[in-house]
């Protein structure tokens, strides 16, 4: 008689899909990710795979993964460290070890252990169980390759279509691991498959296969169970922070009544969005592909002179080479959005990796007095949001922002609710509205200080303007040292006035906490999560997080002001830090800083936090 | 009508003092660009004038229309988007040897092969000016400058062979002084379909004067030039008895009536044939061995940038059942929280 299996109650789990970069495990942890979403959990996911598109297969080097956080409450992170690994060769065991919870299930394939691929993975034995000393956790060693040709024997398939889709068995053995149906899956793959149905077929067998011995071999074997979360009511969609941003470009352009264009030139992690939009010609979107970050950025300028909304998208290193061309956007006074999705530098630095040290680049990496709006994104269905305002703020106050994202943002997936009517609001170009007789190129709104916008084709406002100093009033070239005095001071005004239309900084936590934690940008998941973590523990703490950085909300130094001890926290060596510094002289700032192309722990930040309240 | 002409021409004219040296060929590149508008009755408000950085690119201020000053080397680019946002507007970029060929040279090749709409006016000079006096990517090998004080190493980009090896399909050659010469071909310029680069032979009277001297000195210029002009026999000469023929996969000068050469042995000028072989033979002409080659040199239909992007986007709207953001963010893997 078989043993009842046991099933484990859990808040939330995180599970991590792990092979060599061919074996789709992106894929994988996609499907899964979204038949949790539909299941009702919430959830918060992020791929982690190399540079190389097929590095060395079986190295360590060459290992992809793809992890996914989901719960019964609101998840704000991927998760730190698993409950579950699938690891599709040794090579995948090995890498992520480091990133596993005490006790946790692994699933191996053993079929792939074999010397060769062992050695590859820098195992000493043929026993890596022994070797790393993995007695202590739950490990499940399937026989995923032979159990996937024997599957798929009769169907008459190639050798290489069978391997292929042995991450479908993984996949089916995950499922019942966590009580799963299968169906939203199936149709997936058929959807997925439509131009192949044997594929198709073929894929859900494999799926069903591993679901099935899942069954077989349950006898002590935990199966974990997930309540769904409770979630605000209306309907949802996976996104990621890449997509998350093309959106909120198009919703952009619908309320503001302007025709969209980018200017961009592929570069990682940015490129998604240039993809994103390229497919959007039924939506009017008029896509560049340019001929490198100086044209993209050009291009851009260009189509905002003509009256478009125009952006252009890159990440650090192109960010560099756009400069020059920024600051002509900060003289010419017009509409512009560059995003940044930033990634691990200096140079080339580690293109797949995350990292927030573009900051100051933003901020400061132009030549001359060249302030324009920075803003932050800080979830990845935030960047939607965050899209859409800087769009609107560049618009309505005619100025270049950079909207900083980063590779953790831009590859992470979480449920998004999509908008209701009304939700966003409408955004307005200041077009000319005078007679072209009474009106002067740089006269300005007296409450924004933004100038006018006149579009080429608009009979009578022929006007001319340029990278050189422009007059006061009538936008003519001036040397005039009184003039170029006026005119640095109203362009830095004109972007402080901005604060006046931005949402002030919020609190989150305890208003008297005894510890204050900073942030900025795609950080806040694991910073919040430490914050509820230390105040389950009936510890005082606050949570201060910047999405607006240039201006900075009107009550920043008023919050900061209010408490003792600041910690500022940040994917870098204290560039946010350095900045708060610069603004507010008297306010003492602690850092804590992480510069390893990863984001934070919540364990680490809690850690530190937690020595600090002792302090 | 030579009133309504030269109002036609003033109305081109902004309020700006034209601040070039006394002497400058802009000053005549210039007029006749405002003459070319005059005659061709663009409104003026369809005009958008772009420019990068140089001498050169101090046009837009001294024209009443749209203009944007920008930065150096990136007026191509910035004219793609002007262009590609709003394909009604007449889009001229003013340009030089040094924004359009050194700095700009990455974006000067890639709007010619895309082929979005732009006349491009190259000032060629052959120095840098507003810098005072360096050798430019025109400068002949050996050219004694301020940064090449014993002459420089390099070759020189011929601005035809270029735009040729880009896939260009206008190509023509004027002299800055020649103003009749200039509107004739500004005026293709403007009907050519396509990126058109017309080229100025311009002198720079302070820092490379008589640069061009050789060519265009009204002495010998008729004897050292030839103005090409579609379906006419290539004849030049002040007694317009020279010509040029091809001889096995070459050009040559040769004197009708010498050796047996008659009118009918003479090349005739086809701008509109597809194959550039003959036109980059044509372009690359040097004196003292050939007549620099003036006119339309190149004038080909291809398929066009700008209108071949709003095609897209009206064939693709009308095939999509996606019609609006709405539509957009509902279609596919969508659930409810209730």
């Amino acid at each position: 008689m078989a043993k009842k299996s046991k099933v484990i109650e859990r808040e939330e789990v995180v599970v991590r899909f792990s092979g060599d970069s061919g074996d789709g495990m992106q894929l994988t942890g996609s499907l899964f990710s979204f038949s949790s979403a539909i299941y009702g959990n919430d959830i918060s996911t992020f791929p982690d795979f190399p540079a190389e598109i097929r590095a060395p297969q079986g190295t360590i080097g060459g290992v992809s993964g793809f992890q996914v956080h989901f719960g019964h409450s609101e998840v704000y992170t991927p998760g730190d460290n698993a409950d579950v690994l699938v690891a599709m060769n040794p090579a995948a065991l090995k890498a992520n070890l480091e990133w596993l919870k005490p006790g946790a299930t692994i699933v191996i394939d053993v079929d792939s252990f074999d010397d060769k691929n062992l050695a590859k993975a820098g195992y000493k034995s043929n026993d890596p169980i022994e070797e790393d000393n993995l007695s202590s956790y739950n490990i499940i060693k399937a026989p995923i390759t032979t159990m996937t040709k024997n599957s798929l024997k009769d169907m008459g398939l190639d050798n290489k279509t069978i391997l292929r889709s042995k991450n479908m068995y993984a996949l089916g053995l995950v499922f019942w691991l966590f009580n799963r149906p299968l169906e939203n899956t199936e149709r997936i793959i058929r959807e997925k498959f439509s131009k192949n149905p044997e594929v198709a077929e073929a894929n859900i067998k494999v799926l069903e296969a591993g679901y099935n011995y899942g069954v077989i071999i349950q006898a002590g074997t935990p199966s974990y169970h997930i309540s769904p979360a409770d979630i605000r009511k209306g309907t949802y969609r996976n996104l990621n922070g890449n997509k998350a941003i093309a959106w909120g470009f198009l919703l952009a352009a619908e309320k503001s009544g302007l025709e969209l264009f980018l200017g961009s030139y592929p570069i990682t992690p940015a490129t998604e969005i240039l993809q994103e939009l390229s497919a959007r010609k039924d939506l009017g979107v008029k896509v560049f592909q340019a001929e490198d970050e100086i044209a993209g950025i050009s291009t851009a300028i260009g189509a905002s002179f003509a009256g478009d909304l125009a952006i252009t998208t890159t990440s650090g290193p192109g960010l560099a080479l756009k400069g020059e061309a920024l600051g002509l956007a900060v003289m010419a006074e017009l509409p512009l959005v560059v995003v940044n999705v930033q990634r691990g530098g200096p140079s080339t630095g580690l293109p797949t990796k995350t990292e927030q040290s573009d900051l100051m680049q933003a901020l400061y990496g132009r030549n001359g007095e060249s302030p324009l709006v920075v803003m932050a994104a800080s979830s990845p269905v935030n960047c939607f949001d965050y899209a859409f305002y800087a769009a609107k703020v560049a618009i309505e106050h005619m100025t270049p922002v950079i909207l900083l994202s980063d590779g953790f943002l831009a590859n992470g997936t979480q449920p998004w609710r999509i908008p209701e009517e009304g939700e966003f609001p409408e955004i307005k170009p200041p077009f000319v509205e005078k007679p072209a007789e009474e009106w002067n190129v740089y006269e300005r709104d007296p409450e924004k200080l933004n100038r006018y916008w006149a579009l080429p084709g608009t009979p009578g406002y022929q006007h001319r303007i340029g990278g050189l100093e422009k007059d006061f009033l009538t936008g003519a070239v001036s040397y005039d040292h009184h003039n170029h005095d006026k005119m640095v001071k109203i362009r830095k005004e004109k972007i402080d006035r901005i604060a006046d239309f931005i949402p002030p900084l919020e609190i989150l936590g305890d208003e008297d906490a005894d510890l204050l934690i900073v942030g900025w940008g795609g950080t806040f998941g694991h910073l919040y999560t430490a914050l509820e973590a230390l105040h389950d523990e009936g510890k005082k703490v606050a949570l201060a997080h910047f999405s607006y950085i240039s201006p900075l909300p009107r009550n920043s130094y008023e919050v900061l002001k209010k408490y003792s001890k600041i910690v500022v926290c940040e994917l870098n060596l204290g560039q946010f830090a350095s900045y708060l510094r610069s603004q507010f002289p008297d306010v003492v700032l602690h850092q804590y800083n992480k510069v390893e192309g990863l984001p934070f722990t919540v364990a680490e930040l809690k850690d530190h936090f937690n020595k600090m309240l002792e302090e | 009508m030579a009133e309504n002409t030269k109002q036609a021409f003033l109305q081109y004219k902004s309020d700006q003092n034209v601040r070039w040296c006394p002497g400058c060929g802009d000053h005549a590149i210039l007029n006749a660009l405002q003459k070319t508008m005059a005659e061709l009755e663009v409104p003026n408000e369809d005009l958008a004038v772009i420019s990068g950085i140089g001498c050169s690119s101090r046009l837009p201020y001294y024209m009443n229309t749209y203009g944007f000053h920008t930065i150096h080397g990136r007026a191509s680019a910035m004219a793609s988007g002007v262009k590609v946002a709003n394909p009604k507007l007449q889009v001229w970029q003013i340009t030089g040897d040094g924004d359009a060929l050194a700095i700009g040279g990455n974006h000067f090749i890639h709007a010619i092969r895309r082929n979005i709409d732009l006349n491009v006016i190259l000032f060629n000079n052959q120095i840098y000016g507003l810098t005072k006096g360096q050798y430019s990517p025109t400068s002949k090998r050996g050219f004694i400058s301020k940064t090449s004080p014993f002459g420089t190493i390099e070759y020189p980009f011929r601005p035809g062979e270029l735009t040729i090896g880009a896939r260009g399909y206008f190509f023509a050659r004027t002299i800055d002084k020649e103003i009749k010469l200039s509107v004739h071909v500004m005026k293709a310029a403007a009907k050519h379909k396509g990126t058109s680069i017309v080229e100025v032979l311009q002198n720079c009277v302070i820092y490379n004067n008589n640069t061009h001297q050789e060519i265009t000195d009204k002495k010998y210029k008729d004897d050292r030039t030839i103005v090409l002009e579609h379906g006419k026999p290539m004849i030049f000469g002040k007694e317009r008895n020279k010509g040029l023929i091809l001889e096995g996969i070459t050009l040559k000068v040769v004197t009708i009536g010498e050796n047996g050469i008659t009118e009918k042995d003479i090349l005739v000028h086809d701008a509109h044939c597809e194959d550039p072989t003959i036109h980059l033979k044509l372009a690359d002409m040097e004196y003292p061995d050939f007549p620099v080659a003036l006119g339309v040199i190149r004038d080909a239909a291809a398929p066009v940038y700008d209108e071949c992007a709003q095609q897209q986007i009206e064939e693709i709207k009308e095939k999509s059942k996606i019609k609006s953001f709405h539509d957009l963010v509902t279609t596919g893997d969508v659930w409810e929280v209730k």
